[in-house]
């Protein structure tokens, strides 16, 4: 019981990071709180749903385009919507509460969209649902297969931001974006990459939890939730603080729902969420700015 | 003293004439006049703490939730003012907690917590009732017609007006308009922050949880799913923005008006109703930031300075 507790814990905290890296790369690069965070996230599951069910593809094979339609989407919405907003702010917490009425707007019409579409069912898929025994507990091979694309998605990203010009630069953007631009930094761009790549990593996160969970096309709010609180807790910007808070979330949520009561993991969710900001508002692993 | 005493006067006089009403109109009317009143007081009390202080609350919801549920629970024990009165004060605790946890912290923080306190609010009233009442939904039996909710609301309604006139000439108004400019200057003026804040927000929480207790009986069935309706939340913030949440009638403003397009449109357009609302918040979020009001008195300023400038040019 608790190695089978710690191992779905591990896939659930693993899916939590990914989409949470999304989340923290676009408020902490390009400073908007993003509200439709989980509406793409469900977007790309309805995706791969629709991939799997009519066309025949594989999720893995679906990440391919789903993860590219991600970033487009990102790319134009920020064109779109966030550009006259970034314009118009007079200083970092205007665009906030900017963002945040504009996403809120922008969450209601993706759900609109989809409600019509595949209507409020109860969607899922069985792929790869056969049991594989791990340490002598048995476990979904599509958990995982979930479990190791976090790892393959969020390795990556780490790499690409720590070892590449471009990625530090995107670093820069997210430590100081007002000494970004002396250094040769193009802020505005950057900040429109770093949106697009935050939508690119929701759609991968959708694929994956459209593998493992059934979804309805009002769920995103709750992934939204529990992205921001990941991001909250590991501190804004921070990707090593959203991985080991969301694998914290993950853990126990699940432990939660194993040895309490399955009703309550948003309760707890929301507890931890408190203790952290009340101990520590910057995050576990952030610094205060100011 | 006239002038002074004028908007009194009108104010006294059009809130008798909205208490008139009932007698001349028709069921549907009374129906339309509820749920007008309704979402002209959710809009008046969510401008009382977030108009000023600029914390974004998308917890309307919650707190209206709270209300109508309660008076579910407790329908067959308690007489209905004491129903209200429970109520509220179920209301006033949950805002102090709410407040006291995250009201000191940077604003976004208040806004994400308020954005999922719904959702959080429905799970656990979901998982008590599931688990230790065992039922799931409630009936509300009360004797009360409509009329008289009617009459209800438009006393809440005025009350929440006068405390946001009273507020917006008081002491604590000030320091309010203190905190929204600048909250480092507003510590240095000696102003308790913290406090201003929770008390706002408190009244604000129970004027909400009342409009939530008083229209209960209107659905006769209540389930989590529907008492904690998160359009309740987005409706109110539009309504507030749109009429512009600084100002004493912009709620009020913004309400009466797409009350009647979202009654509209869910009459015509049930299925694609969310998509067009959404389409319609952003639209205000771009064009209209800081209200119709402030958008006609800037231009009305505009215009006549304009005219101004333009009459020495002809003259010349």
């Amino acid at each position: 019981m608790l190695v089978a507790a710690l191992l779905s814990g591990l896939v659930l905290g693993g899916t939590y990071a990914l989409v949470a890296m999304g989340l923290t790369l676009q408020y902490g690069i390009a400073r908007i709180m993003n509200l439709a965070y989980g509406e793409m996230i469900i977007s790309a599951a309805f995706l791969a749903y629709v991939m799997f069910s009519t066309l025949g593809l594989n999720p893995v094979a679906g990440l391919l385009i789903a993860v590219p339609t991600g970033f487009a989407l990102g790319y134009v919405v920020y064109g779109a919507m966030m550009t006259p907003l970034v314009a118009r702010a007079r200083d970092r917490a205007s665009l906030e509460i900017d963002s945040i009425l504009a996403t809120f707007g922008l969450l209601f019409v993706f759900q609109g969209v989809m409600l019509v579409t595949f209507g409020a069912n109860f969607t899922s898929y069985s792929y790869l649902n056969d049991p594989v025994t791990i340490f002598g507990t048995t476990l979904a091979a599509n958990r995982v297969l979930a479990l190791i694309l976090a790892v393959v998605f969020g390795g990556g990203l780490y790499l690409l931001l720590t070892r590449t010009l471009w990625g530090t630069a995107l670093r820069a953007v997210a430590v100081n974006p007002g000494a970004a631009p002396l250094v040769g930094i193009d802020v505005n761009r950057a900040a429109r990459l770093a949106f697009a790549l935050g939508s690119g990593l929701a759609a991968a996160g959708g694929v994956v939890i459209s593998m493992y969970q059934t979804f309805t096309a009002t769920s995103g709010v709750v992934f939204t939730m529990k992205a921001l609180i990941v991001v909250i807790m590991g501190g804004v910007g921070n990707l090593i603080g959203a991985l080991s808070a969301g694998l914290i979330l993950g853990l126990v949520e699940t432990f939660v729902a194993t040895y309490i009561d399955p009703g309550l993991t948003l309760a707890a969710t929301y507890t931890i969420f408190l203790a952290v900001l009340l101990w520590r508002p910057a995050g576990l692993f952030g610094r205060l700015t100011r | 003293m006239s002038r002074k005493l004028l908007p009194a006067f009108v104010f006294a006089l059009v809130v008798a004439a909205l208490a008139y009403v009932p007698f001349i109109a028709g069921s549907y009317g009374i129906t339309l006049g509820i749920g007008m009143l309704g979402y002209v007081t959710l809009a008046t009390a969510w401008a009382l703490f977030s108009g000023p202080t600029r914390y974004v609350s998308l917890a309307t919801v919650a707190f209206f939730g709270i209300g109508a549920y309660t008076v579910a629970v407790f329908s067959e024990s308690m007489v209905y003012p004491l129903l209200l009165a429970v109520a509220g004060v179920i209301g006033l605790a949950v805002a102090l907690v709410v407040g006291l946890a995250t009201l000191r912290l940077a604003g976004v923080y208040f806004v994400i917590f308020t954005f999922g306190l719904a959702e959080l609010i429905r799970q656990l009233v979901t998982w008590y009732e599931v688990n230790v009442t065992g039922t799931l939904g409630r009936y509300i039996f009360l004797p009360v017609t409509p009329e008289g909710i009617y009459w209800q609301l438009l006393g809440l309604a005025t009350t929440a007006f006068l405390i946001s006139w009273w507020i917006g000439r008081s002491r604590i108004g000030l320091a309010l308009k203190v905190i929204g400019d600048d909250e480092v200057v507003a510590s240095h003026c000696g102003i308790n922050i913290a406090r201003v804040k929770l008390a706002l927000f408190t009244v604000s929480s129970v004027l909400i949880t009342l409009v939530g207790a008083i229209q209960a009986p209107r659905w006769t069935y209540v389930e989590p799913t529907i008492a904690f309706n998160p359009t309740v939340s987005f409706l109110t913030l539009i309504m507030a923005l749109l009429g512009g949440a600084n100002r004493l009638t912009g709620p009020l403003l913004g309400a009466v008006p797409l009350f009647m397009l979202f009654e509209w449109l869910s009459a015509n357009f049930p299925n694609h109703y969310s998509i067009i609302l959404g389409l319609v918040f952003i639209a205000i979020v771009f064009v209209l930031p800081r209200g119709v009001l402030a958008f006609a008195e800037e231009n009305w300023r505009r215009w006549r300075k304009s005219g101004v400038k333009n009459l020495p040019a002809v003259a010349e």
